[in-house]
Parts: C-alpha cells; structure tokens; sequence
C-alpha cells in the first residue's frame, strides 16, 4: 500500500458538514430545554445603582431572571480567571456577572431563562438597569497617560503589567553607534475573530447525579473544565464533562473562558433543565475576545553596509476591560520573542504596557503576537531598506541567519532549531517576477504622477513563527499555568480497526482526515479502520487542544509515540508467536517480518488479535493493545516564508486593487498538501482582510461601531486574487514526523506583505507608512499630503 | 437577530393591502431591507402585510415613452432584463452590482427605495433618468417623480398607507451611452459613492440630452443636473466634462461616517462623476 502521508486525501469531515448532517451545539434541541438570555451593559463604564427584574419575571414564557449578586450568592466562585501570570501584574477580579461596576459594552449583568429563544431576548430587554455612568477610556496609549479614566482603583494608569524582554543596555549601544536608525510608529489594529459559527453552550445537569454536561464551542474542553471547576462554577473536575460537538471555527476565540458559559451551567444548575445560550452576531461581535490591538514606536540601528545591529520597540498593547485567559502572553511571550524574525540581530529589546481600556478583552487570534511582532519586523527592514537605499529583498538577504548557523540562539530569547531562510525568497522572487515587477513600476510612475496611470506596488515579508505550543518547561517558567504537552491514546481493536483518542480538539482544521493518515501511513493500514475521536472530556484523557499551530507538531507526535508503543508491544508478541528474536523482528507494511527470512511473518491484525486472546503471549507482556502517550515537546518549531503582495493604486482616489499574491511557506513535512493549502489560503485572506479593511472601531463612549457584518469590513472573495503557492521543506528535527505548524502562518506573513507593497506603491511620495487597515481614504490623504 | 413580535398578513390584493397599512404596519416585499432592521430590532413593526405575490406588482413592460417596472421586480430580474438592456440599460447595468446574488434574487426595486438608504444604488439612478414613482393608496393612484420622492435619509414622499407599484423609466433613444460606477463600503458592498450618469450626442456629436447623479455621497441623491446643464450643446471631451463637474458639483451636507469622510466621499463624487460621465459618452459614440 502506497503510505498516505504526504497525499492530499480529501477530507473525510466535509461530506457531512457541507450536506448539512454536522450537528453543532444549537443543532442539540433536548426535552424541556430552556433559552438563555444574557442582559448586557449599553454603557462601557458605568456603576450600577440597581436593577429591577420583575417585569421580566412577570413576562409570560420565563422560568427564571438572575442577576450576578444571585450567582454569588448560590456560593460557586463566580469568577473568570487569567492562566497566565506575568511578574508584577495586576489581575482584578473578573467576576462571571457584573455587580456593581460594568466596564465595557457587552458586559454581563443579569440573565433571563425561558421557554423559547424570542421570550428570552424579549424578557432581557424588560430588566430594567439603573447605571450611573463613568468616565471611559479606550486607547490604550491614551489610557496610560495623566488623568486618564481609570477602570480600577487599584491599577494605576491602567497598566497591568509593564514587562521587558532582552538585553536593555545592549541594545542602547547598538543605537548608539549606528550608522542609521530608523523609526516608525505603528497602530496593530483591533480585530474581531467572526468564527461562523458563534459561541454557544447547552447546560445540561443530571439532579440524580450531580453532574454537569456542558456542550460547548471550544478549542480545548479539558481546558475549559478545568478553569471552569477552579474558578468559575466550582463543580467537582469529575462531576463536570465538557464536549464539542461540530465546531464551526476558532481562530483562537474559542480557546478562553468566558463569562456566557459559566452563567449558561449555573442556569441550568438553578433551573433543573437544560439551558442553551448561543450568541448572536453582535453578542458575538461585543464580546468575543478580540485581537490585537496594539500602539508600538518601534526601531532599528543598521550599519553603513546594511547589517542590523539592533531592534528595540516600545507597545501599548489593550487587554481590554478584563485580563481574558491567556491574555498576557499574547503582547509579551508570544510576541517580544519573535522580534528577531528571520535575521541575525545582535540586540534586541521591548518593553510592553498591557493596558486596560474600556472595550471587549483582547486575547489570542490567529497568530496571537507573532503577526503583530512579524508587522514591526518586516515594515522595518522596508524602512532600512528605503533608509540605505538597498532593495528589500537585498537588505534581507543581508541580515537572514545562515543556513549553516542552525540551531540558532537570537537575541529575542528562543532557539531557532532548524532554517533556510533565502531559498524561500528567492523562490518567492522568482514566482512572482521581481526584476519585471521593479521595472514596470518605474515605468509607471510619471504616467500615475499625471493621473493617468495606477501605482503599482510589490511588499516583501519573509516571516517566523514560533509555533507548536509549547515546551511545558518554558512555558511555566514564562507564566503559563499549564502545561503544553499534548496527549493521545490507541485503541486497536480485536478485529484490527483503530481509535484514536486525541486531546487535540479539531474545529474546522481536518484533524479526522489527517490523523488517520499518520496512523494509516505508519501501521500500513487502510484510513477507513482508523477513527480519530476529539472533544469530550468523558471520552478523552486530559488534552491541551487546538491552537497556537500545535495539533499536527504537538498532537500528531503524542499520535505517533503511541503507535511506536503499539508496534514495539506487537514486536514482542509476534517475536514470541514467530520463536524469533526481538530484536529481529521488523514492522513494515502492516506486518511483523522476521528479519532476512522472507514470508516468516505475523499481520498486525494477527498479532492485535493473538494480544486480546492472550492465549500464547510472553510471560511479561499484558493483554490487549492500548497505549497512550503524554508528550512533551522539547522545544517551539519554526516554520518560515517568504510572501509577496503585488498591488496597485489609483492615485486620484486611494483605492487599492490586490494583484497577485505569492507565498512559498516551509512548514516542514507535509501531511496532507491539499489541507496545508487551505490552511495558507485561509491565513492570508485575513492577513490581507487586516491590511486593507478590518478594523474594531470604538468612539470616544466606548460604544462598539462595527458590531455588525455591515461595518466590520471581513475580506470577500471577490476582493481577493488567486494565491500562487509553493513550498520549501526544511523538517523540524526535533518531532518524530518533522512536522512544524501551518494553521496561523498565512495569518502571520500577509499583513506586512501587503502594508509593505502599498508604501512601496506610494514611495515616490516620500509616504514612509500608512497604518492597518489601509483604507481608500487614508491612502488618498497621504498622497494629497505628501 | 430576533425580531419582536408582528403579526404577518398575506394581502389577497392591492386594496386588501392598503387598507391594512398603516397605524404600525409595514408592507414586505423581498425582505431585504426591513428584515435586517427588525432582527436589530431597530424596527419593530406591529404587522408585516406582505404584498411579494400581488400581480399587479410584478413585471416588466415599455409603456409609451418608457418602461414599466413593478414594485415587486427582483434586481437580478431588472439586472437580466432584455427590454431594459436595450431601453433603459443605466437601471439594468445599477441594478447588477447591488449586494450579491442572494441580494438581488431577493430583494426588489420598490422595497429599496421605499426604504431610501442614501448608499443603495438604485435612487441616484431613478434620480439621474428623471423616473416616475407610481403610489397607490385610500384615495387612489398618484405619481411622484424620483427627484421629488427621496425627501431626507431614509425618508421618502410615501405615505404611511400608501404602496408602491411601479417604477417608471425612460426609453432611451439610439446614441445614448450609460454608465453606473461605485465605491464600495468595504464591509456592506453599499456606495460609499455611486455615479449614474447617462447621455445622448447628437450627429455633430455634442451633448443632445444627459443626466447625471451620484448615491452614497448625501442623505438624498445628488441631482448632478447643473454639471449636465453646463455640456449640453458641447462637444464632451475629457477637459469639458473634469470642467463642468469641478464647477457644478456641490453638496451642502456630505455624510460622513467611520468609513469616509465626508471631504473623501466629496472626492469620490468629482472622480467618479466624472468617469462615469466619460464612459457614457464612450458608449453613446461606440
């Protein structure tokens, strides 16, 4: 059988999801079910002198109105916790509904069960809330400065934390000695994540057991119950099962712990019937984790011959109201360790303001730090470049680490394990036509400058990502309060057919179909006796889940040490069955051979079969074949690439066309090619859709101007060009299948592509940046400007 | 995403459904501007009478000088209409680039410009063509022109009982070019600016008759008719017509929002204005 790994199977998930069988939680309609509806504050800071439920009370079709003081005093926690904990930080209590104080729109103060999902909204907007409103704050640059609102007495200028990373005076020197410096200020802007399918749980509590089934959209249900149990609703670990069924999408919004769900279980714990919640768009909109976010000065020192000689940034980075689950690691560890990039940078440095603002907390979103470290790195190098008067591909090429020099300790703290940083640009190069592109743009520019011809514009960004979360050492000693192993257990049944219990919790990325290849691939059986079961915590031993670029580097190689225990444990009985040698025993295709002896040879099923009867095994070997593997990788992997955005401008007007868009992307191997493709198509549409449209915006009040599909710009197909894509493979050494991450990458390159190609348009203005999204508008002010 | 509670009646017929409007009742045609304001719940309509099966509302017919549109024809029925496409192709060719398919196999002319959103596509159209707006209500049958019908934002000439029925446009004669541009609102697809314009050269290839007027730039229309006034009888070169709508182009009260500003949409209106003015005259002349 020719091995699967590596061919681009299709996905064994679509048929019943796109023939609309896939069943996701609002699909689950149990007897006597009940509707959540969750009262939000319209004020972004507010006190809350009281509120009145009793006309919803009285409203027909309700079963019940709480308000937070209720969920206190029923004596659960009720608090919202943070699972990373940065030095010095301030953590004000989250709790899971407001009581006194609400502090940004959306937040929860009351909630209304009833009988039908339109009772419920209808009796929500009956609870009438007296606020005294306060003042509000909103940048987080702003925030921080004298006699801005403060959101907590005990947080002064709103900062939680101010954190630095890297070598301070070192980095001072190489400024100070630098032949060039350049600098640009930059706004990171917010973005809203927009899975499909929003966020929603069903509480189902069992009175006779005590038990609490929460069916939920989450990336990590093991996760969720665990910070659920500790801090929220206090329900015993093994008294609480959290599922997923059907997941419609993340993007990093479904890996935290939000209040919708604590109060959706708690209902249902008053109630004694099931209670569903599922947000609606705006609910979705206002109070998903955003992204982002961040005001950075950011610089870099080069020499006269274009060598970096440091890089040091200052970020004023919005966590938003309340300090969300993995909320400061995203502008600190996930980001400041990236600043590197792809170059040897002798010193670097940045300091981090984590800032509290009247708005929706700010987690992680596809990327999660790393797209916001590779904007600041790779508009830099434009700016040196345009500094020196280098091209930028040059003064890349001039700054990669070696391919000689791996593994590669930078000044930004990680070790880069493995790279081959210029193939990937020059391969890139060479797709998209570099020479030509530079020369037809020179050709254009007089004709544009008379109106009558467009801009054109070519931007460059040979990104890094750290991905695979993580090493549980170094993420404990930088402040997670987990681990970041990943877990899996096999099953081979007697009649040969395999369950794989992954803690990895697939929602939309094709876990199904690609697991079962690596099975297929290494026990040389067919994909259709492999099941790969994900996303409930009564089926599952204790899991990580689904984020940070993780599953296949992470939960592929705890899959593939479980499958090394079974073939070594079926070595031993086929040795025994065979009267051979262990260690003369090979497994290959799907068969254990007795080395050098043609047809001397026990099947897998066989052998999995002798295993269950137990009739005939060695002495010191069990029955049955079940393993399970908790795996701990030994450090980050680091795919890498080079992507080009070719794009032009009408310079009368400001509006931007996208062209062409390349990316060659080394992700290491490659499991299924047709899945790793979508993955970058994906990441770049909302790379691109950040550039150009994408954008959170909250007025002075706090109020949420783009809750609605109507004003948050989401990028459309027809805005977007056919992706010309290719791969360089560099395996990461450290993982049993040299596998790195695919999932963000997409997100993480585009971005400065796209920035990069649209001040690369504008440079014969002297336009030296143009910020996120780049609108139209803005483009043609710059111009008018210039 | 939840409406409040209304009640939905399906009239039988044009009276049946006049008589029921009013005092809180809102006529439901494709849904596709109502709809999402009473998900928001920022209408909440009492009763929906929904007038989408009347016959007498449907259609596309020339009558006389011009051709008949039923209140209840769908965009891409308007978009793939060969009656317009020869007659009157600046609706047809507006009414193509209206939201996405699902948008025009749903929603209809009467129901957008009854609802009078200053960024939809199809009133500067009317507007430009100089259409008529036949209404019908308790005292009968009147008829408004397009000029007079869009009052203020999303406020028009239609009274609380009173329907829609057709939309009337002109035949256009040989030697007439059209041409309908926009600027997308990144985020709806609606006009942060659209420029309809059309006109007619005569043999000596002067301008004989045109029109010209832009959405999306204020609360109403924008009646580009001193910018026209100003080529008739002038051969339209690409320095006369950049002339004329520098000149004449002027809006008191530009919207301005969080995805243009004013100033921007201003802009957008001289640009575009007058690019679409160019490529009518290129297809009058082709």
């Amino acid at each position: 059988m020719a091995n699967v790994i590596g061919t681009s199977v299709l996905r064994r998930e679509d048929s019943a999801l796109i023939t609309g069988k896939g069943k996701y939680t609002d699909d689950l309609q149990p007897a006597r079910m009940t509707w959540a509806g969750i009262v939000r504050s319209p004020y972004a800071h507010a006190r809350i002198r009281s509120i009145d439920t009793s006309k919803a009370r009285a409203h027909p079709g309700v079963v019940a109105v709480f308000t937070g003081k209720d969920i206190v005093d029923s004596g659960v926690p009720g608090v919202i916790p943070t699972a990373w904990l940065l030095p010095d930080m301030k953590t004000p209590t989250h709790r899971v509904m407001a009581i006194d104080t609400v502090r940004y729109v959306g937040e929860a103060v009351a909630v209304v069960v009833a009988e039908d999902r339109y009772t419920a909204r209808d009796a929500a907007e009956l609870v009438e809330v007296d606020y005294q409103p306060l003042a509000v704050t909103v940048d987080p640059e702003k925030a921080t400065e004298a006699g801005a609102p403060q959101l907590y007495e005990d947080v002064p200028n709103n900062v939680s934390f101010d954190w630095q990373w890297g070598d301070k005076s070192k980095t001072d020197e190489a400024f100070a000695g630098a032949a060039h410096k350049v600098a640009i200020r930059l706004r990171n802007n917010r973005l809203i994540p927009h899975a499909i399918e929003p966020r929603a749980t069903l509480a189902e509590y069992d009175d006779a057991k005590g038990e609490l089934t929460l069916t939920m959209t989450t990336q990590n249900p093991h996760v969720h119950r665990l910070l659920i149990t500790l801090a929220s609703l206090g329900i015993p670990e093994h008294k609480l099962r959290v599922k997923a069924p059907e997941v419609g999408g993340g993007f990093g919004s479904k890996i935290h712990h939000y209040a919708d769900e604590a109060i959706t279980g708690w209902c249902a714990l008053q109630v004694k019937r099931p209670v569903k919640w599922t947000a609606t768009r705006t609910e979705a909109n206002l109070t998903d984790a955003h992204g982002r976010d961040h005001v950075t000065l950011a610089e870099l020192a080069l020499d006269a011959g274009g060598k970096v000689l440091g890089l040091r940034v200052h970020t004023w980075a919005a966590m938003g109201a309340y300090l969300c689950t993995f909320a400061p690691a995203v502008p600190t560890i996930l980001y400041a360790t990236l600043l590197s990039g792809q170059y040897d940078i002798p010193a670097i440095h940045a300091r981090v303001l984590g800032v509290f603002t009247n708005t929706a907390p700010v987690d992680a979103y596809r990327g999660a730090g790393r797209p916001e470290a590779t904007f600041v790195v790779e508009r830099l190098m434009d700016r040196g470049a345009l500094e020196l008067g280098l091209d930028p591909a040059e003064l890349r090429r001039r700054n990669f680490i070696a391919a000689d020099r791996f593994p590669f300790q930078t000044a930004a703290g990680l070790l880069y394990d493995s790279g081959n940083y210029a193939p990937a640009l020059e391969k890139a190069l060479a797709m998209v036509g570099y020479d030509e592109l530079r020369r037809e743009q020179a050709r254009r520019v007089p004709g544009a400058r008379a109106g009558r011809e467009k801009l054109l514009g070519v931007g460059l960004s040979s990104y890094i990502e750290a991905c695979g979360l993580a090493p549980s050492q170094v993420a404990g000693a930088l402040g997670a309060q987990a681990g970041l192993w990943e877990s899996a257990k096999v099953r081979v049944h007697p009649t040969g057919v395999i369950t794989v219990y992954t803690g990895s919790s697939g929602h939309g990325q094709g876990h199904e179909t690609t697991f079962a290849q690596i099975v297929a691939g290494r026990l040389g059986v067919d994909m259709d006796k492999v099941e790969i079961v994900h996303g409930d915590t009564s089926q599952i031993q204790f899991g990580m889940g689904t984020y940070g670029s993780r599953s296949a580097a992470v939960g592929g190689s705890a899959i593939v040490a479980t499958l090394d225990k079974i073939i070594a444990k079926g070595k031993k009985i086929a040795a025994h069955l065979l009267e051979a040698a262990e260690e003369d025993i090979d497994f290959a295709d799907g068969a254990f051979k007795v080395k050098g002896v043609p047809g001397k040879e026990r099947a897998l099923g066989d052998v999995v079969l002798q295993s269950y009867l137990a009739h005939n095994l060695p002495a010191d070997v069990e029955p049955g074949m079940e393993m399970t593997t908790f795996y701990n990788p030994s450090n980050f992997v680091f795919p890498f690439g080079t992507h080009v955005a070719v794009v032009e401008i009408d310079p009368e007007t400001g509006e931007i066309e996208l062209l062409r868009y390349v990316a060659v992307d080394d992700v290491g191997n490659v499991i299924n090619p047709m899945i790793v493709d979508g993955q970058i198509h994906g990441g770049i549409a909302q790379g691109v859709g950040q550039a150009l449209w994408e954008q959170a915006v909250y007025d002075e009040a706090g109020q949420l101007l783009t809750g609605e599909m109507l004003d948050y710009a989401l990028p459309k197909a027809h805005n977007l060009v056919s992706y010309e894509t290719a791969r360089t493979v560099t395996p990461c050494p450290h993982n049993p299948l040299g596998v790195k991450g695919v999932g963000e990458a997409g997100a993480i390159a585009s971005p400065a592509a796209v920035i990069n190609a649209v001040v690369d348009a504008l440079s014969p203005y002297g336009i030296q940046h143009i910020d996120m999204p780049a609108t139209s508008e803005k483009i043609w002010r710059a111009i008018h400007s210039a | 995403m939840f409406p409040a509670n209304f009640e939905y009646r399906r009239a039988a017929s044009l009276a049946e459904a006049i008589s029921l409007l009013g005092s809180g009742a809102k006529a439901l045609a494709g849904g596709h501007s109502l709809l999402p304001m009473m998900k928001l719940r920022l209408a909440q309509p009492a009763m929906l009478v929904d007038i989408g099966r009347l016959p007498e509302l449907a259609g596309i017919s020339r009558v006389g000088e011009g051709v008949r549109v039923g209140a209840t024809t769908r965009h891409a029925e308007i978009a793939a209409s060969g009656v317009l496409q020869d007659d009157c192709s600046l609706l047809s060719e507006a009414a193509a680039k209206i939201g996405d398919p699902q948008v025009r196999n749903r929603g209809t002319i009467g129901g957008n410009i009854a609802h009078a959103d200053p960024a939809s596509d199809l009133p500067a159209v009317l507007v430009a063509l100089g259409a008529k707006v036949h209404l019908q209500g308790p005292a009968g049958p009147r008829t408004v022109a397009a000029r007079d019908f869009f009052v203020d934002l999303m406020t028009t000439a239609l009274g609380g009982n009173e329907i829609i029925t057709a939309v009337e446009v002109p035949r256009l004669p040989f030697h007439t070019g059209c041409c309908y541009l926009k600027v997308e609102q990144p985020a709806s697809g609606y006009a942060l600016c659209g420029a309809a314009a059309w006109m007619r050269l005569d043999v000596s290839g002067q301008v004989a008759e045109a029109g010209l007027a832009w959405n999306g730039v204020a609360a109403t229309p924008v009646n580009g008719e001193s910018v026209v006034a100003a080529l008739i009888g002038r051969v339209p070169d690409d320095a006369a017509i950049e002339r004329a709508v520098a000149e004449h182009l002027s809006v008191a009260e530009p919207l301005s929002d969080i995805h243009a500003s004013g100033e921007y949409r201003l802009e957008l209106a001289r640009v575009y204005g007058r690019r679409a003015l160019a490529r009518a005259r290129d297809r009058a002349r082709s």
